[in-house]
């Protein structure tokens, strides 16, 4: 399965090298979100330090969309689904794949983020160690899901608007417990954070099994 | 000894529509069989049921030893098959040696199998640096073609598969089939373009109307079983 995944990470981060999608398109996306949001809120640093962490976090998740819609989007051309079907890989070992090079280019996008609202927006980092746990559950979470419900929608013809309205209720948890944890990390009691973290944790870990465990399922057809 | 494919009464619906509406048809191994027939004849859902992509709903399907019937022994037979239809599966974004790698490799083969494959496709050289994108149509095939030999498997699926080759590119086509045929794998293919399927094929079954009715059955001829081995 291990090395199933492997392969499957190796191809979609080969195929985004090579394509520079993520870094055209997605980072610069990305930044101008965080522009239009700091132009949206006025030029008060105040409240733009105070919204940071929900605000990046509301760009994650468009990055995120983008990302997962991508990583499907290359499967569905040319007969992708059907030939990954006839592979013989595993599909967990597909699912698996597919997440870690999500969670890499998402992971990319939020180091672009960080910076971005770090000087944009002036938020000061307090509380590293839980910036970088939340990064890494949140991200996990994110794209377990995302690679879940991308595969489902995959199948429908009218998946490119399909998935927003199925995931963003989803990925609501994330949200809300990533920017939580995020505003104690940012100038607040890191302490107040870490079980906003746990909680992160406990998404990413229940998607995770899920996906391993339904993933061959969902990439059939529908009889 | 047991035929490599086996139907009887075989039904698989496309929705409620019955795309194959009861068909027999027995493939011995090591036999080429060229099935025909009109558009919507049930060809490619044929080829798509025997590779495993589609369920049959009902009547008796084994191919490979594998019930048809039964989702889970359906994903086992998919990794033992090879499916070269009007999609290729290829990714543009990546080159030709990345894509037969990555589909030899899912498969198990070794770089050196990879290589093999290239070259028997003639996608070796400068070829296999270029990205697919930027392939002729003749070209993709040939690459899909070195993905499927990377990955030796035991029944050719080949739906169409002269469609878009030149004329090199046909007799490398039935040149590959052959020598897989020699080594132990087994062909069903379909095709339009009768006069050369004919001539590779060992015997051809029409569709019609996702039936084989009218078609005489044979009985499969033994002939001894071994691990397809590709020569260059």
């Amino acid at each position: 399965m291990l090395r199933d995944a492997a392969l499957i990470a190796g191809k979609d981060l080969r195929v985004e090298l090579r394509s520079q999608v993520t870094t055209q398109q997605v980072a610069p996306f990305a930044v101008l979100v965080l522009i239009l949001f700091g132009v949206a809120l006025d030029p008060d640093r105040g409240i733009l330090a105070r919204a940071s962490s929900g605000l990046f976090w509301v760009a994650v998740l468009f990055c995120a969309l983008l990302a997962i819609q991508r990583a499907f989007t290359i499967e569905s051309a040319d007969g992708g689904r059907d030939a990954l079907r006839l592979s013989g890989l595993d599909p967990a070992g597909i699912f698996l794949g597919k997440a870690a090079a999500i969670a890499l280019q998402l992971a990319a996008l939020e180091v672009v983020l960080a910076v971005g609202v770090v000087i944009m927006y002036g938020a000061e980092v307090t509380g590293a160690p839980l910036l970088i746990a939340t990064c890494v559950a949140a991200t996990a979470g994110l794209a377990a899901a995302g690679t879940l419900y991308g595969v489902l929608a995959a199948g429908l013809r009218v998946r490119e608007t399909l998935l927003p309205i199925l995931l963003l209720p989803v990925l609501a948890p994330v949200l809300i417990g990533a920017t939580k944890s995020f505003e104690a990390a940012l100038g607040g009691v890191a302490s107040d954070g870490w079980p906003w973290c746990g909680l992160l944790v406990a998404f990413a870990l229940t998607y995770l099994a899920v996906g391993t465990l339904a993933f061959g399922t969902l990439m059939e057809e529908p009889s | 000894m047991e035929p490599v494919v086996h139907l009887r009464g075989a039904v698989t619906l496309l929705g409620r529509f019955p795309a194959l509406a009861g068909i027999d048809l027995d493939v011995a191994a090591g036999e080429i069989v060229l099935l025909r027939g009109p558009n919507g004849a049930g060809k490619t859902t044929l080829l798509r049921c025997c590779a495993g992509l589609l369920p049959v709903a009902r009547g008796r399907a084994v191919v490979l030893g594998h019930d048809l019937t039964d989702r889970g022994e359906a994903r086992e037979l998919r990794r033992q098959v090879g499916l070269l239809g009007h999609a290729t599966g290829l990714y543009d974004e990546l080159t030709v040696a990345d894509n037969v790698r990555f589909w030899g490799r899912a498969a198990g083969a070794t770089d050196d199998a990879v290589r093999t494959a290239m070259s028997s496709c003639g996608v070796d050289g400068r070829l296999a640096d270029l990205l697919v994108a930027r392939l002729s149509a003749g070209q993709r095939r040939r690459t899909a073609l070195a993905c499927l030999v990377a990955r030796r498997p035991r029944l050719w699926l080949l739906d169409e598969p002269h469609a878009g080759l030149d004329q090199g590119g046909r007799d490398l086509l039935d040149e590959l089939a052959r020598t897989a045929v020699g080594a132990g794998a087994t062909v069903l293919l379909s095709s339009h373009e009768l006069d050369r399927a004919e001539a590779l094929a060992d015997r051809v079954v029409t569709l019609v109307g996702g039936t084989t009715d009218g078609n005489p059955q044979p009985s499969p001829a033994p002939t001894p079983t071994q691990e397809p081995v590709l020569a260059p």
